[in-house]
């Protein structure tokens, strides 16, 4: 017996399991119950203070006919695109300049991540002044320059609202971005650049043939994050618009939110939280499939 | 349960009266006295909204000291953002643990009423002696027939205009009407000190307006039997107002939320919004000259009527829960009506300069409203508001409403001409049809 249980505790994969229950439990208790109970609640109507019944997908079908859910799924989508792809661009180039021997590094790249620190409440503050329609600081040095003679409806008027909250959001996501390619940077071999150099590459073939590819699995794993980042933000909108003017800029998480909580219907407002999961499921998997390919990383083309 | 002890009571509020230094007025001999016994032991945790103004939360910590060392009973209070408040107001509800008592505001209460306290004995004991109630109080206080809240008062709402701008182009008096107020608007916007209304996601200042508006007109959202009634020719006419009423406002209003009227009207960019006392306390208490002048020049009006006939503001609404999951219900009884008797209520709307405007007809008489005359215009907010969700009953589907800005994003839609006024009507009216089924 006794024996035999020795036997069983040390088999490899009896222990392998072993040592993974703390983990799962877990992310069990943690991780799978919340979103469990949140997927099941987009299938009631429970309220806040009254618990609901099962009604299948009835929320959903409501949610595809309501303009301002598909509002702001459109919002959701602009957002995180154009504010993720300037992002990696501006992050990417940044990255580069860092890279690069200059004076006072450490100073400059600590100055760099500042605004991935300070917390999202307070820079959205600062940009709610920023964007006043009245107070506006960018308005007000403008005017005084003579370039405009009225304040800038910046939060006022559907698409110039949704530049500014993107702006905001590259403000802030940038660094993120810009210090772990920098980290990516860093890892790549001298030796390769040396090579390449020796055959004659002009510094584009070098960015294009040896930079981007060894980065490649740095990227992937930063973007992903960085449009999950984006793709679910909420207190920069709830801050600086509360998904107005007249709804131009509600993303599903604010959306989510106004109608889950202050609105007390619970049941929607899991519904549109869960409506996001397959959105971000894609993103996930577009970049790992899309973006790891080892043949892409060691120089050889894409069958 | 509950034991009406009259001994104890004049214990209670004769101790009362000598730690507030205040003697005891007489009292109508026939007024029927009530206290409530708290259970040994008691302690109360209370959540409330964070102050609006600074007196309103020194003078009801200073009530709840004077509670504390009148029955022993331990109080401790939380302040919390209103809007905040009600996420975690509906925790407590659902998970049936959390503060004794909250102080919540608007419909909350009528979201989760199965979790409250009954507080008929309480309600009834102050509507009688210093009642009636208004009609918005009882609205706000009683669901189905059962009172499940305290009305506590409403946040006056008014026109916060300047003087001498209103002047400036020919009003010697503020309109009464609502084309009084389109005139004063139009001629506000010529002389370059243009009015300012909210009509971004704000949920005090943009719904207060905005109901106003449609209201004023006859319009609402549903009638007496929550049947709904927006698509009407009385909202169209309502919208229509709005348009021409839009382009009088200072450039940005779409994008204002709840603080932007105070800052714009503060720093002299407006000369006309809606808001409670909260401007004025703030330019009166001010050391700054600058905003002493706005406090001199600044004035209050009640909300134009309309053509229905009838006021028709509508102002944010105070009340107070006590939770059956509570310990000691009778100690939180007894806390509320100490804080609702008129030496401390009174205390207490003096210090917050009015911001709460009272529920009950007695406190009509409180000097707040005619120490200074710009205080008066705020002392009928109670009469004069109409309850969420009017003509309908208070609920889900009334909270939902507002919560979405349903009422906000048609005005808005329609006035910046983002959509024609039949379109903002029918979008409006299909989704309130969510709420409303």
């Amino acid at each position: 017996m006794n024996n035999a249980l020795s036997r069983f505790f040390d088999n490899r994969n009896v222990l392998g399991l072993l040592f993974m229950l703390p983990a799962a439990a877990l992310l069990l208790v943690f991780l799978t119950y919340p979103l469990g109970l949140g997927v099941w609640l987009g299938f009631t109507d429970t309220k806040v203070g009254r618990a609901g019944g099962w009604i299948g997908i009835e929320n959903y079908e409501f949610l595809v006919t309501d303009s301002i859910f598909t509002l702001s799924v459109f919002n959701t989508f602009v957002y995180t695109v154009v504010a993720s792809v300037i992002k990696f661009i501006l992050g990417l180039w940044l990255a580069l300049l860092l890279n690069k021997h200059i004076p006072f590094k450490s100073f400059v790249r600590a100055i760099v991540l500042l605004p991935f620190i300070v917390p999202t409440v307070l820079s959205a503050i600062a940009f709610w002044w920023i964007y006043d329609a009245q107070f506006s600081i960018v308005s007000w040095v403008l005017m005084k320059l003579g370039i405009i003679d009225q304040y800038i409806n910046f939060l006022g008027e559907p698409n110039l609202a949704r530049m500014s909250t993107i702006i905001a959001n590259i403000w802030r996501g940038v660094p993120f971005v810009a210090i772990c390619l920098l980290a990516g940077l860093q890892t790549i071999p001298p030796s390769m650049y040396e090579a390449a150099s020796i055959d004659g590459a002009s510094p584009w073939q070098q960015f294009w043939h040896v930079t981007l590819p060894m980065l490649s699995p740095i990227i992937a794993v930063v973007m992903t994050f960085s449009v999950l980042f984006t793709f679910t933000d909420f207190q920069l909108i709830w801050v600086l618009t509360r998904g107005g003017p007249i709804n131009a800029t509600h993303l599903m998480a604010t959306l989510s939110f106004q109608r889950a909580i202050p609105g007390g219907a619970l049941g929607e407002g899991a519904a549109i939280a869960t409506a996001m999961i397959p959105f971000l499921l894609a993103a996930i998997l577009f970049s790992y499939f899309g973006l790891q390919r080892r043949r892409w990383q060691q120089g050889g083309s894409d069958k | 349960m509950t034991r009406i002890t009259r001994r104890r009571f004049l214990q209670a509020s004769a101790l009362a009266g000598a730690t507030l230094g205040a003697p005891m007025l007489a009292r109508d001999s026939h007024a029927q006295e009530l206290s409530f016994r708290p259970e040994p032991g008691a302690k109360l945790r209370v959540l409330r909204w964070k102050r609006f103004v600074q007196g309103d939360e020194d003078q009801w910590m200073a009530n709840t000291r004077a509670f504390t060392a009148n029955t022993g009973v331990e109080v401790t209070v939380d302040n919390e953002n209103w809007e905040d408040l009600r996420p975690k107001a509906a925790v407590a509800a659902n998970v049936g643990s959390g503060p004794d008592v909250i102080l919540s505001t608007n419909d909350d209460p009528h979201q989760y009423p199965d979790k409250l306290l009954e507080i008929g004995d309480l309600c009834e004991y102050l509507g009688k002696k210093y009642g009636p109630w208004y009609p918005s109080a009882l609205a706000y206080g009683k669901s189905g027939g059962r009172w499940i809240a305290l009305p506590l008062g409403s946040g006056g709402n008014c026109m916060n205009y300047r003087e001498s701008h209103m002047n400036a182009v020919g009003f010697k008096e503020f309109p009464m009407d609502t084309d009084g107020f389109l005139k004063l608007c139009k001629g506000l916007k010529k002389n370059r000190t243009p009015p300012g209304f909210a009509l971004g996601n704000a949920t005090g200042d943009a719904n207060g307006w905005c109901h106003w508006l449609i209201w004023a007109f006859g319009g609402k959202m549903v009638d007496e039997q929550n049947r709904l009634t927006i698509n009407s020719k009385e909202t169209a006419a309502a919208l229509e107002y709005a348009r021409e009423l839009y382009p009088t406002f200072i450039p940005g209003t779409l994008s204002w939320l709840d603080p932007n009227n105070n800052k714009a009207f503060l720093s002299g960019e407006i000369s006309l919004t809606s808001n409670g006392i909260s401007i004025y306390y703030v330019a009166k208490t001010s050391k700054d000259p600058k905003l002493q002048e706005i406090a001199k020049d600044m004035n209050h009006a009640v909300f134009p009527v309309g053509p229905v006939g009838h006021p028709t503001m509508s102002a944010l609404f105070f009340t107070c829960v006590i939770f059956k999951y509570t310990k000691y219900p009778n100690a939180a009884k007894e806390y509320l009506r100490f804080m609702m008797e008129k030496e401390q209520y009174e205390e207490w709307q003096k210090a917050s300069i009015g911001f709460v405007t009272q529920p009950l007809t007695f406190y009509e008489r409180n000097p707040v409203w005619t120490v200074d005359p710009k205080h008066t215009p705020f002392k009928y907010s109670c009469k004069n508001m109409l309850p969420n969700g009017y003509a309908g009953t208070l609920g889900a589907a009334s909270a939902g409403c507002i919560a979405d800005f349903i009422v906000v994003n048609m005005v808005a839609e329609a006035a910046s001409g983002a959509a024609t006024v039949k379109d903002a009507i029918s979008r409006a009216e299909k989704r309130a049809k969510r709420y409303y089924r």
